[in-house]
């Protein structure tokens, strides 16, 4: 079998060999330290990915990589439109599951003594965890124009303003959408969840800004030193869970139907401009706007809360980004201008100051980049490179990534000592399940800064601001 | 023979589910979906649902039975205790899957919940037959 062989300090290739089948080599970004992380399960998907046809460059896998289903999480890989395929593999269950960061005019002087306050209207504002029911009724007319406008509906129905949408990536809603590739049963999960938060590793958390590592980018982004910022973590909810379900049987059919030969059942796919491949992607993209929306509606309720507690205070949108989806891309393929299908699990685009895409605000500067950390521990805020455009198609990592096992860790941790280790840490946790805390306890994660730094070092995106916990609400 | 049983998994939940038929093996299966999100003794069996399915094969009818769980515990908001599950072959081209799910609606007070399975994966899924039935399943969670 091929080894593994060290390119430089922060990457890894697995080379063709490693597994058989492999079309093209495979790329992992991780330092010494990281690298030790990374299970050999993980290097077999990053190897399972390179067997799919029209892979163009390399399979590859942020410095947060661990083990997924199909596409390692962390996985970036990008598809010739003449030759390639779409794989819901690519992109998870959780269709659209990403960050958004809003900024306040607030001191965290003036926030943290009312900390449990805020985070209890929070956690009752919001709904989260499981078997819990949404503020808002939609009707499937209304679901369907949330599938196919995403924030643009959300604002038309006044939650959020205008000038949210143009801070979205995509601005909020991403053309492409056919909602009659949307079963009844994605309807029917969906309709109730709209505005939840949902469970597991998603969050709403209040920050401090703790860091200024780039100054003029900082004051570019609208943050400051002592700032208080809020940052959502959510997705597709059960719409896009059912959606990437019922696509997966039609293209598990697909790859027998096209000969396609898959190391793994979750990497079913289908060519693209076959029509099951459109099919999937039409609906791909409703799931997508549906977390645009939803994030935009529980970024509302946020507003309202603060608005309660600190009157006349302004939130403003510095970023919302879509770490789980595919997108259609141009990228500079052997010195040709291509259209690609680029697909990120777990991984966040990081577009550089050469990209349209880059919204005016930040012009010259580049997108901002939103990596959480794990509960308890720092987000950072950085900035894309174009320097990504040549290694990563533009892409960077999407949080911390998981080191231990939920098992192991509740065998190590109790929700009540989590709590009260992030309490003694000046950290006020508000959860519905203590069993849910013991599982994302701290410590299951990788360090996020040592991810953080592989990204900055290797160019692919430059660090902005470190902000810290200072409450956290969670289902 | 056990009913089923958990393996280690890093991100997500991994479990193994046996049966003396296949039967068997998909009611267990059910049971360890469902312990993996709600502790099973809090739920008092008041209400019952039945579920029809039909598939190729039987790996096929296990992922789509799997699915239906997860889709009704959703969409019902309700929790489950008993899966009972009957098999038929449907002509010579498709089985069906017949069963009877018995539970209760959501009570927050008393169901306090461990996961959120968002989906079933197709990754390393599939069913064996040695000396029992054995499927092998990974959720998203």
């Amino acid at each position: 079998m091929a080894e593994i062989s060290k390119i430089n300090d922060n990457t890894y290739e697995v080379p063709i060999g490693y597994r058989p089948g492999m079309r093209v080599p495979g790329r992992i970004f991780v330092s010494a330290a990281l690298r030790d992380m990374v299970e050999s399960g993980t290097i077999d998907q990053v190897a399972n990915v390179a067997n799919l046809p029209g892979i163009v460059n390399y399979s590859m896998a942020m410095p947060d990589a661990h083990l997924g289903y199909g596409f390692p999480i962390g996985g970036v890989a990008a598809f010739r439109e003449e030759d390639g395929i779409i794989s819901p593999g690519g992109v998870g269950f959780d269709i659209n599951c990403g960050v958004r960061l809003l900024r306040t005019d607030l001191q965290a002087t003036s926030v943290q003594p009312r900390i449990n306050t805020l985070i209890d209207a929070l956690f009752e504002a919001i709904p989260s965890g499981l078997g819990a029911t949404g503020r808002l009724h939609v009707s499937d007319q209304q679901l369907t124009d949330v599938f196919i406008n995403g924030s643009q509906w959300a604002v038309e129905e006044g939650y959020g303003v205008e000038a949210d949408l143009s801070h979205c990536e995509e601005s909020g809603h991403m053309p492409g959408a056919d909602p009659a590739q949307v079963s009844v049963r994605a309807h029917k999960r969906g309709r109730p969840q709209l505005g939840t938060l949902g469970s597991g590793n998603h969050f709403l958390e209040i920050q401090r800004v703790e860091e200024i590592y780039d100054e003029p980018v900082a004051k570019k982004f609208g943050l400051f030193k002592g700032q208080i910022t809020v940052m959502i973590h959510c997705g597709s909810r059960g719409a896009g869970h059912q959606i990437c379900t019922d696509h997966l049987e039609v293209l598990s059919r697909a790859v027998k139907k096209y000969n396609i030969d898959i190391p793994d059942k979750q990497l079913a796919c289908a060519p693209l401009g076959s029509p099951e491949a459109d099919n999937y992607f039409g609906a791909m993209v409703c799931a997508a706007n549906y977390a645009w929306a939803n994030r935009h509606i529980i970024a509302h309720w946020t507003r309202e809360v603060f608005e309660r507690y600190f009157p006349g205070s302004k939130l403003d949108l510095v970023y919302d980004v879509a770490h789980n989806v595919a997108k259609i891309e141009e990228h500079e393929v052997e010195g040709k201008r291509e259209r690609l299908y680029v697909h990120r699990k777990g991984a966040t685009r990081a577009f550089g100051p050469s990209r349209s895409e880059v919204l005016q605000a930040y012009a010259g500067v580049g997108q901002p980049v939103l990596i959480p950390g794990s509960m308890g521990t720092s987000s950072y805020v950085l900035c894309g490179n174009d320097r990504a455009l040549d290694l990563t198609f533009g892409s960077a990592c999407h949080g911390a990534g998981r080191v231990m096992s939920r098992s192991q860790a509740l065998k190590l941790f109790t929700g009540q000592n989590v709590k009260a280790a992030l309490n003694k840490d000046g950290i006020v946790v508000k959860a519905t399940s203590p069993s849910m805390l013991a599982e994302e306890a701290p410590q299951v994660y990788k360090p996020s800064g040592d991810v953080v730094d592989v990204v900055h070092n290797l160019g692919i995106a430059t660090k902005v601001a470190r902000l810290v916990p200072l409450g956290v609400s969670k289902g | 023979m056990i009913p089923f049983e958990y393996l280690e998994h890093t991100a997500d939940i991994k479990f193994r589910a046996y049966g003396k038929t296949p039967a068997e093996m998909l009611s267990n299966a059910a049971a360890a979906l469902f312990k993996s999100m709600v502790e099973p003794a809090t739920i008092v069996v008041k209400e019952t649902w039945k579920v029809e399915l039909k598939a190729f094969d039987l790996e096929d009818l296990a992922y789509q039975w799997l699915c239906e769980i997860v889709f009704l515990f959703e969409t019902e908001s309700a929790v489950f205790a008993t899966f009972s599950v009957n098999l038929e072959q449907d002509g010579t081209e498709s089985m069906r899957l017949l069963a009877e799910i018995g539970g209760e609606r959501i009570d927050l007070q008393r169901h306090s919940f461990e996961n959120e399975v968002k989906a079933i994966t197709r990754h390393k899924f599939g069913i064996k037959k040695n000396e029992v039935w054995c499927i092998q399943v990974i959720l998203d969670v």
